[in-house]
């Protein structure tokens, strides 16, 4: 029933957002993020239940851990980086906002790189 | 985590408001303007406070 509650709180939160904003347009901002915060916190635990289900799996399939550390780094990463563009773009800024995917993009893939080349030296090693 | 903190930064922004506004009719433009500035800066040390346990949050959960 954690679903209702999350809509309790975003319609009291949208309410109080649309009672400043016309005033205070910058707390209308700090507002919204503090309702994403507190609305990803309700679901953390739940996440965390979620990821040491697929740990343990991985654990099962013998899958290299380092791999699944990396796929679950790169979920994090983008998670922020999405929070931080959508901010970006409630607040009207949506030239920062593209900047933000971008670096989160280009972190990504310079964190992938060594998986990438261990996959082209196996593809190597099996060409004769 | 709890909801009172949306409330608290909700009855700031409406005190700083009120206060801008009170001010302002009574003709001190430069206090009002410093009190919009102080109230922004106590809103923005509680969300600052949030952000970093977000920001724990993730790092753990993701093991960063």
């Amino acid at each position: 029933m954690d679903i209702i509650q999350i809509t309790g709180l975003a319609v009291i939160a949208i309410a109080l957002i649309n009672v400043i904003k016309p005033q205070r347009p910058e707390l209308g901002i700090m507002l919204s993020i503090i309702t994403g915060i507190i609305i990803f916190m309700f679901v953390a635990s739940k996440i965390t239940i979620v990821v040491s289900y697929i740990n343990n799996f991985a654990e099962k399939a013998n899958v290299n851990t380092v791999h699944l550390s990396l796929l679950l780094k790169i979920i994090g990463i983008s998670y922020i980086a999405e929070f931080a563009s959508e901010i970006c773009k409630d607040a009207g800024e949506s030239a920062i906002a593209s900047k933000v995917e971008l670096a989160a993009k280009v972190i990504i893939v310079a964190m992938s790189m060594p998986i990438v080349g261990s996959l082209l030296d196996l593809i190597v090693r099996i060409m004769p | 985590m709890s909801v009172d903190i949306l409330f608290k930064i909700a009855a700031i922004g409406i005190i700083v408001s009120i206060l801008n506004l009170v001010l302002k009719h009574s003709g001190r433009e430069e206090q009002a303007m410093l009190t919009t500035l102080i109230g922004l800066v106590i809103v923005l040390m509680i969300v600052a406070k949030e952000l970093n346990n977000l920001f724990n949050a993730v790092k753990t959960m993701f093991n960063f």
